[in-house]
């Protein structure tokens, strides 16, 4: 760890002046402090955000859900109204990391968590994500846990986080707090972006840009459910996620929204594949149609190579439990 | 005045049966335990000693090369730091067990990416750990190196070939046979706590506060590695937080330590990194193993045959004993067996817990029960069968052995007769399986010395170097001596881990509970014949109980007959002709349900049973405890744990504890053990055998056979991930 400054904010607005110049935010600190000791980070400032009134969960006026970005993963999975209306957010924050580490963790900072993957946190190992141009070992090397869609010949690295996915799924955006005072609104796809051949670049958000909440829109009608596959039975990182919501009308599917964790550089969602679903009946056959799609682009490196046919298989048995139960 | 005794002869006086007290076997608590868990036992690396500085090594960046330190003069500049320090001591890699001398040493080459070459000390660890970070470490006229075993040049492993009879005959005649190919990862110990040292030095003499398993040898690596005498040297690990084989013999960080107290004046703390724990301790070598199983119409072997090759760094002549249990598990006249080490440029292989048969009867169970698969028979029966009747290489009678007992006990305990047949079994999305592997693991005697004091007011201290590494050393020991000399339970004081007080065994291959606790049995035999003398009495006649001497009708306290005085006896033992007079092992069998997704291919277990025989038990509930966690060890085998190595420089790629996948208590569901009654004249006088790592010794092929039972898919290549299921569904 590399001496830093420390400053704790009072104001969001003065949280974003002072990250800005040269400030790294840090709320919780459960992935931040580990890659500081790592010096994979070496922020020369910290802003303590932990103080700032952004702990709060407000209903909207459209029926929605105004996360505070300081609320805790703990605290939203456990919040009465997301287990009953908004239950795949719920269950994708359960399905992450540890009791202790959720009642640390925060909404802003589980959206911002860097990605696990094992070149990235060892400094010996070329990484363009750490260090752009330096070329990625991770192709060629020990790629189990990375993606297979959305990454480029300069990186692979898969998004980590479950929450993120759920919130993909039910359309949910960021507000953000830039440091002239102005804000905007981000859907989860345009806040993350691509590596291409900037994979040190993760996000559009702006030196200084807080994100200030998470904005989930009214419940939408249909079965939710979130499926993490992994390596172990708690305490691992997805393999393989699935968040879905579908409704089924007349025998038909009338909805489906679908993301995908660990997959891809960020939470993942394709839009084709919902539409393929929407209006059709269910079935194996389409099912496995919809895998196509989703899969059309799909690229394994050697070891995460299986991530391809177990997405299949978890997609074909999501669409399975969410359209047979509506069915009774 | 030592009690010195050499098992020679089987020790049938079974005296242990006969003591008033009733301590041994009794499921009593760890005296220990509440500090433990409260926080109050102080670990090596939480000592806080007066003017205490920090060390934090640094490894290598690959696995070739002469070590440049580049920017040294820079970092010694550094805030904090007080010295650089590239030794020409520090450790290449830790000893082996019972190593008793130093490893190779010299830090001036690297052979394996992760290998520790320096250490940078300072006054604050954040300090040090920047200081070594910032250190830049340049290999130069590296070689690109061997590191996949698959590949690299082997070495035949004479000692362990056996070639009786005819395998290949047996194999063409028949009836039914197996010929398979499995592989195991290699595996980390993973202690919870990071092996750690303080070395600080009064004059010329050394005092290290370490976390370490033997401590006998360890002085003696430690002084050899620095160059100074065994008598300049004091060892301390009254508390170890998890060995598991990585902390048998004196690892890189002691000796860093050590120099780098020295070199700056002060005590220096060195506790290895997360990564640096994976990294640069041990690993148990990867396998390949070929079984091959001839059978003929009943079930019964005509034949058998196991191969093996394992790896380990150049210089180094530990080889994975796979074989281990294979040499007299089942009969079969025509017997091959043969073993390879493979040279690569992978961190240290060495022992981790159960080595040899905890990946050697897991792959050989997998095969019997490939075996019983093809005659289509219940693999219960199938082992039933093939118990030979002596040890089928030697012609030795077994020491003792209720390997068919605890077959049918666990089978039945288990509701084995229910078991479905191969995809049978489904629930919803869940598919599901039974299986079942045998237990077998070598038992051991070592020699041991233990001091035992009774104290004139009635109390008894037992000293000794033992090590206790969560195993229950301190429970036992006092067990064994309340037993004895007629003490309650909290009547005795236990002391360990100290090198000052008499060597014993030490902790590893399963031979710490009956080693050292066979010393303190004779310093207290020794006691107890000079009570008999004072009071003029045959010691036999004399009963010892809650602190009171009964004899010819009278009853006298132990204070009273000492009468202001202490005994103080050595009690020291010593391996004899029993160890090659019988085969001597202990046995036992695992039972497993497990539920496989149908999709996704994930494996839960869903139960688990094992029932072992280890001779006598000396207290119920550690033993209980220590074939729990060697069945969870079974589960990571079976599931989860594998370190994966980088295909190019093969440097483990998951070096902490969020990517190398021990179970977490989600993984592991209701376990259950039964130990049976069993007493072993030819292992010592307790007739006590080992048990620490029985639990694991075949325990991941309950589940991989289970996985079988519920899916039809047999996976030969460990652990059985959900990719490796999914391919086969």
């Amino acid at each position: 760890m590399r001496p830093f400054g420390y400053t704790r904010a009072d104001t969001s607005e003065s949280a974003a002046r002072q990250a800005a110049s040269g400030g790294t935010f840090i709320a919780g600190g459960t992935n931040l402090l580990d890659l500081m000791k790592l010096e994979v980070m070496a922020p020369e400032a910290l802003i303590d955000i932990n103080r700032l009134d952004l702990g709060a969960i407000e209903e909207t006026d459209d029926g929605g859900l105004r996360i505070g970005a300081l609320v805790s993963n703990s605290d939203l999975a456990n919040d009465a109204r997301i287990r009953k209306d908004w239950p795949v957010l719920s269950r994708a924050l359960l399905a992450g990391a540890s009791g202790q580490l959720r009642n640390k963790a925060t909404t802003g900072g589980n959206l911002l968590q860097r990605t696990r993957c094992l070149y990235f946190y060892d400094r010996a190992m070329p990484c363009n994500k750490r260090e752009p141009g330096a070329g990625c070992s991770a192709k060629d090397g020990f790629n189990r846990i990375l993606a297979v869609l959305g990454t480029s010949e300069h990186c692979i690295a898969a998004h980590p986080s479950d929450m993120a996915v759920a919130m993909r799924a039910l359309g949910a955006e960021v507000e953000t707090l830039k440091e002239n005072g102005s804000t905007r609104r981000l859907t989860l796809d345009n806040l993350y972006l691509l590596p291409g051949d900037r994979p040190d670049q993760e996000t559009v958000l702006e030196p200084g840009e807080l994100i200030t909440a998470v904005v989930l829109p009214a419940p939408v009608d249909g079965k939710q459910t979130y499926r993490k596959v992994r390596d172990r039975a708690s305490y691992a990182f997805a393999l393989v996620s699935v968040a879905g919501i579908a409704k089924l009308e007349n025998g038909r599917i009338a909805r489906a929204n679908l993301a995908f964790g660990g997959l891809a550089p960020k939470p993942w969602r394709n839009a084709e594949v919902e539409a393929l679903l929407t209006g059709e009946a269910p079935s194996e056959d389409l099912f496995n149609k919809a895998a196509d799609l989703l899969l059309a682009e799909a690229q394994g490196y050697g070891a995460n190579d299986f991530k391809i046919p177990l997405a299949r298989r978890t997609l074909v048995s999501v669409l399975n439990e969410l359209t047979q139960e509506a069915q009774q | 005045m030592t009690e010195q005794f050499k098992m020679d002869a089987p020790a049938t006086a079974r005296r242990l049966d006969d003591m008033a007290q009733g301590l041994v076997g009794a499921p009593l608590d760890r005296p220990e335990g509440p500090l433990k868990v409260t926080g109050t036992a102080t670990y090596a690396n939480e000592w806080q000693v007066r003017g205490m500085v920090h060390g934090v090594m640094v490894r290598a960046p690959d696995n070739s090369g002469r070590v440049v330190l580049a920017n040294c003069d820079a970092v010694e500049k550094m805030p904090g730091v007080l010295a650089v320090i590239q030794d020409d001591r520090l450790l290449r890699n830790p000893a082996q067990g019972t190593a008793n001398k130093a490893p190779i040493q010299g830090p001036q080459h690297a052979a394996y990416l992760g290998q520790l070459i320096a250490v940078v000390v300072a006054e604050g660890f954040e300090q040090a750990r920047h200081a070594a970070q910032s250190l830049q470490v340049q290999l130069e006229n590296g070689e690109v190196m061997p590191v996949d075993p698959a590949t690299a040049a082997v070495e035949p492993q004479e000692a362990k070939t056996l070639d009786q009879g005819d395998l290949d005959g047996a194999m063409k005649d028949a009836a039914f046979s197996v010929d398979v190919t499995y592989t195991t990862p290699s595996h980390s110990s993973s202690p919870m706590e990071p092996h750690a040292s303080i070395a600080s030095w009064q004059g010329d003499d050394l005092t290290l506060r370490g976390s370490y398993q033997m401590l006998k040898y360890n002085r003696n690596e430690l002084s050899d590695a620095l160059g100074i005498h065994p008598d300049r040297l004091r060892i301390l690990s009254p508390y170890v937080g998890g060995g598991f084989g990585s902390k048998l013999g004196i690892a890189p960080e002691a000796v860093a330590a050590a120099i780098a107290a020295k070199k700056v004046g002060r005590p220096v703390s060195v506790a290895l990194q997360r990564p640096q724990v994976y990294e640069a301790t041990m690993r148990r070598s990867e396998t390949t193993q070929r079984v091959r199983l001839a059978a003929d119409a009943e079930g019964r072997l005509t034949g058998l045959g196991h191969d093996a090759r394992v790896s380990n760094l150049p210089g180094e002549t530990f080889a994975e004993p796979v074989l281990q249990a294979s040499y007299f598990l089942y009969a079969g006249e025509n017997r091959k067996m043969s073993m390879e080490l493979a040279r690569v440029h992978r961190l240290c292989a060495g022992s981790v817990r159960a080595p040899g048969e905890a990946v050697g009867v897991t792959v050989f169970e997998g095969a019997m029960d490939e075996l019983a698969v093809q005659i289509g028979m219940d693999p219960v029966e199938l082992r039933r069968r093939n118990i030979p009747e002596k040890d089928p290489e030697s012609g030795k009678e077994f020491s003792s052995r209720r390997f068919l007992e605890a077959l049918d006990s666990g089978a039945e305990t288990f509701g084995w007769a229910n078991r479905p047949g191969v995809k049978e079994r489904r629930e919803g999305e869940w598919l599901i399986g039974y299986g079942m592997a045998s237990a077998a693991r070598v038992n051991v005697l070592m020699e041991s010395q233990a001091r035992v004091t009774l104290t004139p007011e009635g109390r008894a201290r037992v000293e000794t170097d033992m090590t206790d590494i969560g195993t229950g050393t301190y429970a036992i020991l006092g067990q064994i001596a309340g037993d004895m000399l007629g003490l309650p339970r909290d009547a005795v004081d236990v002391v360990l881990g100290d090198t000052t007080l008499p060597p014993a065994s030490g902790s590893g291959g399963s031979w710490g509970a009956a080693s050292s606790g066979t010393s303190v049995y004779l310093a207290c035999e020794a006691i107890r014949k000079q009570l008999a003398e004072r009071l003029e009495v045959d010691e036999n006649d004399l009963t010892l109980k809650d602190g009171m001497a009964t004899f010819d009708n009278q009853a006298r306290s132990l204070s009273d007959i000492l009468n202001g005085d202490q005994i103080a006896k050595l009690g020291h033992v010593l391996p004899g002709d029993t160890s090659e007079a019988v085969r001597q092992a202990t046995f036992g069998a695992y039972f497993a349900e497990v539920a496989v997704h149908a999709a996704s291919g994930e494996t839960r277990v869903r139960r688990m049973h094992g029932t072992f025989a280890a001779g006598r038990i000396l207290n119920a509930k550690t033993a209980r405890s220590q074939c729990l966690g060697g069945m969870t060890f079974g589960i990571g085998i079976a599931l989860t744990e594998e370190m994966a190595f980088d295909p190019r420089d093969g440097h483990v790629a998951n070096h902490n504890l969020a990517e190398y996948h021990i179970p977490v208590n989600a993984d592991v569901p209701q376990l259950t053990v039964d130990l049976l009654e069993e007493r072993d004249d030819w292992a010592n006088p307790l007739q006590a055998k080992g048990i620490g790592e029985l639990g694991i010794c075949g325990a991941a092929a309950a589940i991989t056979n289970a996985i079988y039972n519920a899916t039809g898919v047999r996976v030969r290549d460990y652990p059985a991930t959900l990719d490796k299921v999914i391919a086969g569904m």
